[in-house]
């Protein structure tokens, strides 16, 4: 698919997602709002992983991060949207920027047990560290945030469109992010660093640039989380979110942010509509996973995409 | 003739894997635009030297000076900076993207634009051209949109050699640029690397004698680790001592 009609098909599924919210009952709705914030989070993945090659198992680590600076200071301090946003994506990036400097130095399997290893030192942060983060219990009561517009975003509705715009906000400037001079050296990381460092390229600043970029863009995603939720605890940085993620690009197809987004979509809806019947859903994700490696291990975009001629 | 008159300068570098020293005390000066061929039998330490000059493994001992400036610590990507570009024996490019890409990454990889994130490539007509130009250099102009899976061995032989020039380098190490290519095919990359600009200095790693002798006029003779001779073509192809371990007469 050219450029153009990349651009075309995005503006067209934003559209098509904006244009059907009115009429859709509140449930769906919520797990509509839900799969808008959670692509964003999957995309931010997707340039770690699918562009320049690195499988983080430690992502959620930033997304809860700014999840809980935005809960601990509306709750504690009653900031507004500027100051938790401001805080949010400044402590994410903060911790992505140290985070960095300790898993860029390791590749493969090593950079995938650094970054596990690191998103577990923030659980345990966020479980143990009780005068801060209410531990177990979780912060509880996010307050939507007053934009001083008519719409009140307490309303899902209002607040569907508001995080539909950061998304589609984020989602642009990824893809020119991806499509960038800068973009392109992530993909020729991902196919061969000897080849790059040969051409005048500090992989090094590279990867730990893209390390960053990542780190914030799951803080926008975080930062939209507790405010759709109103409650952050250590859920939202356990290894499962960083697992569930990894497994919506995956499953969507990675090196492309579309695939994630839809990967992100569908495993928000199958997640809520299946784990009404079992509890073991966790079991059917993986029976999801094992065929997509199987049959179409570029993920679900990916096996409908012929290579460009 | 002054020391930073050198394009290449190597002075008794080693290398130890472990107790192999691939690498074993060896001395090289380059002038340049020289062309010289580096040449010896399998295991000699060929490649290991071209890994040591481009700074892709660091030396055990020696040093390593690139136009008069000691590189010996410098990071791979520096040594690029100071114009030392390289092709790889085993085929090293990007193969899921495409031929003009490829060229593409080639040509950013010495400019800051490598860094721009703001804007797409496709805001950057002088960058393309210049990719564009460095294909048509080596007839693969109408392959731009081709993926490097998509070519054939020679192909991608040729574009090994277009990212090395597309960087504009003042020394260039060739490493068995005619591996695995047909008789027909090596004729045209040795009329290829014959065409260059005079200025480049050229190394060459080359495992079939006629074409490097074909090539250049100044030869290095390498085995296990160690310079045993070093001259002219006729030298070295009158040295005893290379008749009978390289050429097995």
């Amino acid at each position: 698919m050219t450029l153009d009609r990349k651009v075309f098909a995005g503006v067209t599924a934003l559209a098509l997602a904006g244009g059907v919210a009115p009429f859709l009952p509140a449930y769906p709705l919520t797990l509509l709002t839900q799969a808008v914030i959670v692509a964003v989070f999957a995309m931010s993945l997707d340039v770690l992983l699918g562009y320049t090659g690195l499988p983080s198992l430690g992502h959620a680590a930033y997304f809860g991060i700014a999840a809980y600076a935005v809960g601990i200071l509306s709750t504690e301090h009653q900031v507004g949207l500027a100051g938790c946003l401001g805080a949010g994506l400044l402590l994410a990036t903060a911790t992505a920027a140290l985070f960095g400097l300790l898993a860029i130095r390791a590749t493969g399997t090593y950079f995938l047990m650094i970054t596990l290893a690191l998103g577990m030192v923030v659980w345990g942060l966020a479980f143990r560290w009780v005068s801060m983060t209410k531990g177990d219990n979780g912060i509880a009561g996010v307050p939507r945030p007053e934009l001083g517009l008519p719409w009140s975003l307490s309303a899902p509705l209002p607040f569907f469109y508001f995080a539909l715009v950061v998304a589609a906000l984020a989602w642009a400037a990824m893809g020119v992010l991806v499509r960038s001079p800068f973009g392109l050296g992530l993909r020729g990381i991902r196919e061969s660093e000897s080849r790059m460092r040969a051409l005048g390229y500090s992989v090094w600043l590279h990867k730990y640039l893209a390390f960053v970029i990542s780190g914030f863009f799951a803080g926008v995603a975080g930062v939209l989380w507790a405010y759709y939720n109103g409650f952050v605890g250590p859920v939202d940085v356990q290894l499962v979110t960083s697992v569930e993620t990894l497994l919506m690009v995956a499953l969507g197809g990675p090196g492309t942010l579309a695939g994630p987004a839809l990967g992100a979509t569908l495993i928000v809806f199958l997640k809520n509509f299946v784990s009404v019947y079992t509890k073991r859903w966790l079991l059917i994700l993986g029976a999801v996973y094992i065929g997509v490696i199987l049959w179409a291990p570029r993920g679900v975009l990916g096996a409908f995409r012929r290579d460009a001629r | 003739m002054p020391a930073d008159d050198w394009a290449l300068e190597l002075r008794d570098v080693s290398k130890a894997f472990g107790g192999l020293r691939a690498v074993d005390g060896v001395a090289l000066a380059v002038r340049p635009g020289e062309r010289r061929a580096l040449i010896g039998p399998n295991g000699a330490g060929k490649t290991t030297l071209f890994n040591l000059i481009s700074g892709e493994l660091p030396v055990t001992t020696g040093t390593i000076a690139l136009f008069g400036q000691d590189v010996t610590r410098a990071a791979a990507h520096r040594r690029a900076a100071l114009g030392l570009a390289r092709t790889f024996q085993i085929t090293n490019l990007f193969p899921s993207l495409t031929v003009l890409e490829n060229c593409l990454l080639a040509v950013q990889g010495l400019s800051p634009v490598k860094l721009a994130m703001h804007r797409p490539l496709t805001r950057y007509p002088r960058q393309e051209a210049r990719a564009r130009a460095a294909l048509d250099e080596v007839a693969l102009g109408d392959r731009a949109g081709a993926t490097v899976k998509q070519l054939s061995h020679g192909e991608q032989r040729q574009l090994e050699i277009a990212l090395a020039l597309a960087g504009s380098p003042r020394l260039l190490l060739l490493d068995e640029p005619t591996a695995g290519l047909s008789p027909g095919e090596s004729k045209t990359m040795a009329e290829l690397v014959k065409r260059l600009d005079p200025a480049i200095t050229v190394l060459l790693i080359e495992h079939d004698m006629d074409i490097a002798l074909e090539i250049v006029r100044h030869v290095t003779v390498l085995h296990y680790g160690r310079v045993i001779a070093d001259g002219t073509r006729d030298e070295v192809r009158a040295s005893p001592l290379v008749r009978e371990i390289y050429l097995g007469a």
